[in-house]
């Protein structure tokens, strides 16, 4: 990165603003590999109608995934307690449903402002403390919202979940039918709107400073970058994001039940985004693609004890070192890589700066 | 009143030995390991085994229970956790948690998912009644034992040799090197010593706390609050932090039962936010 840098920055010697926007215009381009990866997921509609139910599973979970790149690839911050959101979504778009208005849309917004008020007011708690304190309070608060969904048994239906859920159609216009299409339609179009946002987002200035921070929370400081609010914007917008995973858990299946809280689910997202590698936005969904599949293989062969091999492959994971994983392609012969490089990063438009 | 305060007390204690282990390996190490229930589960599991098929005593089976745990915890600190001691901190958490789920799914291939139970001895079931409060034989037995512990730690922390040489390994490694320590093997032997600890608790409190396959996550919450709360620079932290927090879920449970654990964990949040470095600790630690 940093020699594309330079190069940019002697041929276009002019004023150092436009080269700022010009460095900036081309990280936000859009790259091969993810115009492929999107045609490939529309296609799907049709090629594997009869597996929508899975891809539905895909999509939701790399849309969590996605929301926990947001403060673990470009924020630093390690949650153990993500899920907490992600149920309070679920929760909010089910009662939402339930109670007042059945149209999805509208239950997905109602969902994300949930989740997002809640990330808020949490968020100033994840600003203090070392990483072992950030990761008992996030923890914890997964745990007391938990704790509330099973106690609150008139509210939520306790440890039964919450069922009698109804949900209209989509803007009054799709029905969700039982095979599930409408609902992997909906849920991707959902993903491919919200992964647009956060790539905006990421590549923007603001998404270059918490990369700063991350890196560096001293000399962040000192080049004047307000790292509090910062921390505290990203981690309300994961906080909405993973809020809208949980809803369209719940409007797609019509149900909502206290496992959406449980602390398995805040492991099994790291898993996610470990597998497909953190701090690029994609990981979260080549990680859920991967671990979807790994997993319904796993319950394949071995139905009650798939945890046992998950838990396996995130030691294996470690010991081999993500950075390690993340760099696969470098253990490939050179003329092979070279290509998969040109082809990764080949993108449309004029070429600024020399060619990588 | 008083004997629920006696029960917390006796919770209390078990906690302190359970997590003790872990204010090491977390507290004075940094390494987060979530796994350390596992080891607890561990330690409760081989009294089981041993006691209802083997028919070896209660009394015998706490040692062994401490013995095998603790070479356990010595084999994985060889061969994996102290490859990552200076890891990042994501990869110490990703680590532990898969060790959790190996060892919860495997427990439960082996033992089946049920909750498993053992037979106290005779004289150590029943209770007495003094002054109007019930004394458990079992807890009143549980407190004398975890009281010697607490006492011979604290003792072996800051008298003898071995734990000058842990305490200085821990507050600066590379000096402690320099001055001829030698550190790997300081911490392979604590590190085994606190899960033989753990084993120990886990097989004292197998009858109390219960046991089954998911001991280590349904615990692992409390082990982590008795070391943020307790903070990290002795063992009196943690101590005190796990006799409020067995009384005060003890308590909890018999006065306010509709709202569960709610309290302890906001109880928690809220020290950490005012003392994220834990209610006893000094200042500008690590």
């Amino acid at each position: 990165m940093s020699s594309a840098s330079e190069t940019l920055m002697s041929s276009t010697a002019g004023k150092p603003e436009t080269t700022a926007m010009a460095l900036l215009r081309r990280r936000n381009s859009w790259r091969a590999y993810e115009i492929v990866l999107w045609l490939i997921a529309f296609a799907m509609i049709f090629a594997m109608p009869s597996k929508a139910l899975i891809l539905t599973e895909i999509t939701i979970v790399a849309l969590f995934a996605v929301s926990l790149d947001l403060i673990l690839g470009y924020a630093g911050i390690v949650s153990l307690g993500h899920t907490a959101f992600f149920g309070l979504g679920a929760y909010a778009a089910g009662l939402f449903a339930k109670h007042y208005f059945a149209e999805p849309v509208t239950g997905l917004l109602v969902a994300g402002i949930a989740s997002g008020v809640l990330g808020f007011v949490t968020s100033f708690l994840v600003l203090r403390g070392s990483d072992l304190t950030r990761l008992m309070t996030t923890l914890g608060i997964g745990l007391m919202l938990a704790e509330l969904a099973n106690q609150m048994a008139w509210l939520t239906g306790g440890a039964d979940g919450l069922s009698g859920v109804i949900i209209g159609p989509i803007l009054g216009q799709f029905e969700f039918d039982l095979w599930g299409r409408t609902g992997y339609i909906y849920s991707l179009v959902t993903l491919f709107i919200l992964t647009w946002a956060a790539r905006r987002l990421v590549n923007s200035p603001f998404g270059l400073s918490l990369k700063a921070i991350k890196t560096n929370p001293v000399r962040a400081s000192m080049v004047a970058i307000p790292s509090r609010h910062r921390i505290v914007a990203v981690y309300t917008i994961a906080a909405v994001y993973a809020g809208i995973a949980g809803a369209l858990l719940t409007q797609t299946t019509s149900f909502v039940s206290p496992d959406v809280l449980a602390f398995h689910r805040s492991a099994d997202v790291l898993l996610v985004l470990v597998l497909g590698g953190v701090g690029y936005l994609y990981g979260g969904i080549i990680g859920a693609i991967l671990f979807t599949l790994l997993r319904d293989w796993l319950s394949v062969i071995t139905p009650q004890y798939w945890m046992f091999w998950i838990g396996f492959v995130l030691i294996v994971i470690v010991m081999i070192g993500r950075e390690n994983l993340a760099r696969w392609h470098t253990f490939l012969p050179e003329p092979l890589r070279r290509a998969m490089t040109r082809i990764a990063n080949w993108r449309p438009g004029a070429k600024i700066g020399g060619s990588r | 009143m008083l004997t629920i305060l006696f029960d917390g007390v006796a919770y209390g204690m078990l906690l302190f030995v359970l997590a003790c282990g872990l204010t090491i390996t977390l507290g004075l190490m940094n390494f987060i390991n979530l796994a350390h229930g596992a080891f607890a589960m561990a330690g409760g599991y081989i009294t089981v085994v041993l006691m209802n098929r083997y028919g070896v005593s209660f009394y015998w089976c706490l040692p062994i229970a401490f013995l095998v745990v603790a070479a356990i915890g010595l084999v994985l600190e060889r061969t994996l956790y102290s490859r990552l001691y200076s890891a990042p901190h994501l990869d110490q958490v990703l680590f532990s948690v898969g060790l959790v789920f190996m060892s919860i799914a495997a427990v439960d291939y082996f033992m089946g998912g049920q909750q498993q139970l053992i037979h106290l001895p005779r004289e150590l079931s029943g209770r007495w009644e003094v002054f109007g409060v019930g004394i458990g034989k079992y807890r009143l037995f549980i407190i004398v034992i975890c009281a010697l512990l607490a006492v011979a730690l604290q003792l072996a922390l800051t008298k003898t040799r071995f734990g000058s040489q842990l305490r200085a390994a821990v507050d600066d490694g590379r000096v402690a090197r320099g001055l001829g320590i030698n550190v790997p093997v300081v911490f392979a032997l604590t590190f085994a010593f606190g899960s033989g600890l753990a084993g120990l608790g886990g097989a004292l409190g197998a009858e109390i706390l219960g046991l089954d396959p998911n001991f280590p996550l349904k615990f692992m919450i409390y082990f982590l609050i008795v070391v943020t709360v307790g903070g990290t620079s002795s063992i009196t932290g943690p101590f005190l932090a796990a006799l409020l927090l067995g009384i005060a879920d003890v308590a909890g449970k018999y006065y306010v039962p509709q709202i569960g654990a709610f309290v302890i964990y906001a109880v928690m949040v809220l020290v950490l936010i005012l003392r994220p470095h834990g209610l006893f600790s000094r200042e500008g630690t690590r």
